[in-house]
């Protein structure tokens, strides 16, 4: 428990810090990395031709949509073609055409869910010019994305930010100089970080086995610090090498948790901008309570569950007093893997520290409902601009029941907006539960369940939550490089992704070009701990109603029925 | 109260109701409420498996025929409750109505030509521009501008106020509406509205609903109905191969069932309902909105600019008071000062008569003095007003200025106090007058605005609201400061013109506000024109009645804070009973879940916390539940929630409480009790 408590402490002040600073560099102020890295941007402005004229939210969502759709082009001709390539020492074949599909979906996606073994389906060249750059370009996306409609949310126009600019800023500002840092501490706890090819060693039980390596801790700290959460191999930060100790789980933990907390900081102050200095502001202290509310909800549970153990194991007369360690490290324990499931759900990194599919029910329910709500925090950047959709549905509802038409920060709700925040909000359920039907109802999809029953839909609702939120945990256990769900899945992280993001740039843009109204006693506070309440219960409302069912036949039959 | 509870509902109005609730169940009608479009989808399908129990697929047990017979009826009854409360609500505004359609029974109009001679024409073949003339008895043919003669026009068919007003030409009583009755002397009218378009028309469509467009709030709720219906769809039809994959049979009647009871049909049912009598409400209150959309904006309001003369003060000056100076008793200037009004029509004469009558004037010989006396009125040069008796006595009264010169100059001695006097009178926001015998000078009359009794406790509800008050005057600084002292307004602007409005209104928008104000005359047309709500007084002139978005037919400027009220009001009810009805989703689904899955997962039954009979019983309680609360709720639905003034994060507080944890814990408690009934009854029944 300690463990956990000792997390939470440190972030706090850590995520403060972080969100003056991404506040500085989204609102173009000086940081102490601008005399370097004002020099290298404007290399790479000229050499890309970019104009830093100010865009319209029109504009932005556009060169978003088709930067995004080139890196994807290139990325997907890589893998088809990395055999013929360098720095292939491992002799990995081509990929094959539905699974690069996926894969270069799922990068391109900040969604990472790996239908593949990195160690046996990736050359280096592959992991670093398509993984490891992705990880980078579509975090700046995310980023650049939730800069665009926090601008917009507190504008009076609606053409502001370029792009291209933001872009890069974010990469060579934020993403670099912390990935560097990340990437140094674990190499200093024995992460690999080497082009050398894998080693074939003999073991002190006198059998051979094939050490991984390659550039791991570089991928490592990228893949939490952008929340990305692709491993390097197969099986994700469980290995020792991509997180050998506790140092660098807790180290992984806090970068994954760190900018989409950071985000929500940067909000507030960009709110609470030429009003008074504020340390934190009271706009995104709510929102961030209501995150972190969420957040514990769900860490207590898993941490109760799993401590608890399963009844059936204790059946079978193995002791389940250090909780429930099916899947688990032994150096992480039940503490140290309850808090990475929920980190690595709630901010939609996806990352794995521990089997998720072997956590108990009810354990296993909670990283699942994370991404089904996909706005406890989420990932970078777009986990605030969902989270923003239930702030709207929530100010909607209060503002009725305070007898005013619906106004946020002085801009009018409409018919136009909510259409639009209803779309939003109704697509990651539609998307999880249409696919999870689809693959339900056909031979295909059932061919790749291993599980029987309960626990089997289970693996099939985590994996669409999983695509849909893109987050990129797997429940595992699911064969899933098929071409039903590489194809399915694939289709389900582009759709999440990209409907959504246009939809709230839409949204953002609409409200940016609203007259300002202002505020008095008689409007809603959106800043106050009952808003907080609010939000909060809306969230559970709407994701527990829409959810409940498919959970009731999944994870919580499950439950009943091994401790019945 | 008593008699608000008889006119609420009546029989008439109930069986008319019900007739016209069955009508709307036309799939054409119905499907302009998407959400209740999809429960009468469903109740078709129920009804077909009622008959046909193996239309799709079959194996639905042995009395799957009487289970779905009895969710089918749920399923219309709860159709036809929603149906009723829309009914219900229309119906209430159609008596109206009726009284107005009476008064449009088509009149000859004597139409004047320009050469002169009369022709009679029909109402309704009436043009822009005809000038007819309207003799007493007679009903005015359309609406239009006295241009000439002077008469008593009964307006009470729409203002409902028995007392005739006086309509002469120009002025702000010139504008006279189609349908009201000239009750004496005649008058020469300029018709101003085209056949069909006049006021009474637009009153007739308002209220009768035909022209109703469903206002921004209600389109943008509206939406948010629609896709929590969609995704409680997507649910239930995603529910159904997940079940099958897992081998757990549920049968059709039951997803029916469990859509009707998630989406929201509570708010489905009653939010048309709800604006309908909400804008029945507004014009019960004798105000005709031209728009939804207004009313709504009133609930926005966050600047009210009030006119001070007849908003917030009576009008007229009045005399509260005399003030005699240093050496004359109070007798003797109440005397003077009573006979220097006697002839005087102004209304602070009046008063000044009233007083003194109230203070105990010695008025006999009335007639006489009247009648002999030199009437000396008021003139731009002399400045004074007053009578020359017959005797010779000269009195005076005026302002303290001009008494002060005349006393000088017929070498009178100016009392010591007088200053003083005149200067307590000012400082209160008081006009002093003077009052002068024979050239002395005998005291002060304190002619007051008297403030509207109950506006302060009024206007510290509005600042308890968030509205700001801006009173507008004519006066001077002082006296405008001193009536904003007493009345409780939060600012003013004296000295004001007719222009200061917009830019006051203007200036307020540009700080983020809305704003709304009452005006009456052609030059506040602008301004009504300007602000986000507009009421006019129904006095008022035609361009006034034209530029405002509102309209009150008993010309009462006070009311806009009531109507401020009753668009807060309106808003909270739909917010309110949104709220009620997502929250009531949580019991249900505490009753269907278990329910529906207890028969393949016993171990279900743990989540059965409401130890509801069995499985059948909870599916049918939670329908009959859902169906119930929507006449339940009809009355909060039409009446508006109850709202009293307070802060915003008060009434959240408090309309969270009620209608979110309310609509929480009552679906328990009403499902359980609806089990208990009737789980019995289907078990007799043998399901």
């Amino acid at each position: 428990m300690w463990q956990i408590a000792i997390v939470c402490i440190i972030y706090l002040p850590l995520v403060i810090l972080t969100g003056h600073y991404l506040f500085r560099v989204t609102m173009h102020k000086k940081t102490w990395l601008d005399p370097f890295m004002d020099k290298v941007d404007h290399v790479i402005y000229k050499v890309c031709g970019i104009k830093q004229v100010d865009m319209t939210g029109k504009q932005y969502v556009l060169s978003l949509i088709i930067s995004n759709a080139f890196m994807v082009f290139i990325g997907y001709i890589l893998l088809r073609i990395q055999s013929f390539l360098l720095l292939n020492p491992n002799d990995i074949e081509n990929m094959e055409a539905s699974l690069s599909f996926n894969t270069i979906i799922s990068f391109m996606t900040n969604t990472n869910l790996q239908h593949y073994s990195g160690e046996s389906g990736l050359s280096y060249l592959s992991q670093m010019l398509v993984i490891i750059f992705m990880m980078f370009t579509s975090a700046a996306t995310g980023y650049a994305a939730c800069m665009a409609f926090c601008r917009r949310l507190v504008a009076k126009s609606d053409t502001l930010g370029n792009f291209f600019v933001d872009f890069v800023r974010v990469i060579t500002r934020v993403l670099m100089p912390i990935s560097i840092v990340v990437a140094i501490i674990l190499v200093s706890q024995g992460a690999p970080q080497t082009f050398s090819a894998n080693q074939t060693v003999q073991t002190i039980e006198g059998k051979m086995q094939d050490i991984a390596l390659g550039p791991v801790a570089s991928l490592e700290s990228i893949k939490h610090v952008g929340t990305n959460g692709g491993g390097f191999n197969g099986a994700n930060s469980t290995t020792p090498f991509e997180n050998p100790t506790v140092i660098s789980n807790i180290v992984e933990m806090l970068s994954m948790m760190l900018l989409p907390g950071a985000c929500v900081v940067a909000f507030s102050l960009m709110v609470a901008y030429r009003k008074k200095k504020t340390i934190f502001g009271k706009q995104g202290l709510t929102i961030f309570a209501a995150m972190g509310m969420l957040f514990l909800i769900g860490l207590v549970t898993v941490y109760i569950a799993e401590r608890a153990g399963n009844p059936l194991i204790s059946d079978l007369g193995i002791t389940q007093e250090l909780g429930s360690m099916e899947g688990k490290e032994m150096r992480f324990g039940v503490a140290q893997s309850a808090l990475f499931t929920t980190v690595t759900t709630a901010f939609t990194t996806g990352s794995v520290n521990n089997m998720h599919d072997t956590l108990t029910p009810i354990g296993g329910m909670v990283p699942m409902f994370n991404m089904m709500l996909n706005v406890v925090f989420g990932g970078k950047g777009v986990g605030l601009m969902n989270m923003m959709m239930y702030v709207l549905l929530t100010i909607f509802i209060a503002c009725l029941m305070i007898g005013r038409t619906p106004q946020f920060l002085g801009k009018k709700i409409e018919e136009k907006e909510m259409k639009l925040i209803a779309l939003c909000i109704l697509i990651h359920p539609a998307i999880i539960l249409l696919f999870s039907a689809l693959a339900v109802a056909t031979t295909s999809g059932v061919a790749g369940i291993t599980n029987p029953g309960a626990h089997g839909l289970s693996q099939v609702l985590y994996e669409f939550a999983s695509a849909s939120a893109n987050n990129g945990s797997g429940f595992e256990g699911l064969a899933d490089n098929s071409t039903f769900w590489n194809v399915t899945t694939g289709l389900a992280m582009f759709f999440g992704r990209y409907l959504t993001i246009i939809l709230q740039l839409a949204i953002a843009s609409l409200l940016a070009k609203k007259m300002w109204h202002s505020d008095s006693v008689g409007t809603l506070k959106t800043d106050t701990s009952m808003f907080t309440f609010l939000l909060v219960a809306i969230v559970l409302m709407i994701g527990a109603l829409t959810f409940l069912p498919a959970l009731a036949l999944g994870p919580i039959t499950e439950h009943l029925q091994i401790h019945s | 109260m008593e008699t608000v509870r008889k006119g609420f509902i009546t029989s008439d109005l109930v069986k008319s109701s019900l007739i016209g609730a069955l009508k709307k169940f036309n799939p054409v009608t119905m499907i302009k409420n998407p959400v209740m479009f999809v429960v009468e989808i469903g109740f078709i399908f129920v009804l077909l498996l009622s008959f046909f129990p193996n239309l799709l697929g079959g194996g639905e047990g042995e009395h799957a025929q009487l289970y779905n017979a009895i969710v089918a009826i749920i399923l219309f009854v709860t159709i036809l409750f929603a149906n009723f409360a829309e009914s219900i609500a229309e119906g209430r505004g159609k008596a109206q109505v009726q009284t107005l359609k009476n008064t449009k029974t088509d009149t000859q109009a004597r139409v004047l030509l320009a050469d002169g001679t009369e022709v009679m024409k029909q109402a309704h073949e009436l043009k822009k521009g005809d000038i007819v003339l309207v003799q007493a008895g007679e009903v005015i043919p359309n609406d239009g501008e006295v241009i000439e003669g002077i008469a008593t026009v009964d307006e009470s068919a729409i203002t409902g106020e028995s007392a005739p007003v006086v309509k002469e030409r120009s002025g702000d009583f010139s504008s006279v509406t189609g349908g009201t009755t000239v009750t004496s002397d005649w008058l020469m009218i300029e018709i101003t509205s085209l056949p069909g378009e006049s006021f009474l028309d637009k009153m007739i469509a308002l209220i009768e609903g035909a022209s109703r467009k469903k206002t921004p709030n209600e389109i943008a709720l509206n939406t948010l109905l629609v896709s929590l219906t969609i995704i409680f769809l997507l649910v239930v039809v995603t529910l159904y191969p997940m079940t099958t994959y897992l081998n757990v049979h549920i049968s059709i009647a039951t997803l029916i069932a469990l859509t009707v009871c998630l989406i929201p049909t509570t708010i489905g049912g009653l939010l048309s309902a709800i604006g309908i009598a909400g804008m029945d409400r507004v014009t019960q209150f004798n105000v005709i909105a031209m728009s939804g959309r207004a009313v709504e904006a009133c609930g926005d309001v966050d600047t009210l600019i009030l006119d001070k003369t007849g908003t917030i003060t009576y009008g007229n000056r009045m005399a509260t008071e005399f003030l005699p100076v240093k050496g004359v008793d109070h007798q003797t200037l109440m005397q003077a000062a009573w006979l220097s009004s006697l002839t005087d029509d102004t209304p602070e004469g009046k008063s000044i008569l009233s007083l003194a009558c109230d203070l105990g004037v010695n008025t006999k010989d009335e007639q006489q003095l009247i009648q002999y006396s030199e009437h000396i009125p008021f003139t731009a040069q002399t400045r004074m007003s007053g009578l020359n008796l017959q005797d010779g006595t000269i009195i005076r009264k005026g302002a303290y200025d001009t008494i002060k010169q005349d006393s000088l100059a017929a070498g009178q001695q100016i009392p010591t106090n007088l200053e003083q006097l005149v200067h307590q009178v000012s400082a209160v926001g008081g006009t002093p007058l003077v009052v002068s015998m024979n050239h002395v000078i005998l005291g002060v009359i304190h002619l007051k605005d008297v403030v509207k009794s109950g506006l302060k406790e009024r206007f510290e509800q509005l600042r308890a609201m968030g509205i700001k008050t801006i009173m507008c005057t004519g006066d001077n600084p002082l006296t405008a400061a001193a009536i904003a002292k007493e009345s409780g307004v939060d600012s003013f602007i004296a000295e004001s013109k007719p222009e200061d409005k917009i830019k006051v209104i203007k200036d307020e928008q540009a700080l983020g506000k809305v704003v709304a104000m009452t005006g009456d005359g052609t030059n506040d047309a602008p301004a009504l024109a300007q602000a986000n709500v507009g009421l006019a007084m129904n006095s008022g002139t035609n361009a006034a009645k034209e530029a405002a978005n509102m309209v009150d037919l008993d010309s009462n400027p006070t009311k806009i804070i009531e109507v401020v009220e009753i668009g807060k009001q309106l808003l909270m009810t739909r917010g309110a009973l949104t709220t009620f009805s997502i929250a009531n989703d949580v019991a249900k689904y505490f009753a269907i879940i278990p329910a529906m899955l207890m028969v393949a997962v016993p171990e279900m039954n743990a989540l059965n916390i409401m130890q509801l009979h069995s499985p059948t019983s909870a599916i049918i309680s939670a329908l009959i539940f859902n169906a119930v609360i929507i006449p339940m709720l009809i009355p909060i639905a039409i009446k508006g929630v109850k709202y009293k003034p307070m802060s915003a994060t008060k009434l959240l507080q408090k309309n969270l409480f009620v209608y979110g944890l309310g609509g929480i814990l009552a679906p328990f408690i009403g499902i359980k009790v609806i089990d208990l009934l009737a789980g019995p009854l289907l078990t007799m029944l043998g399901l």
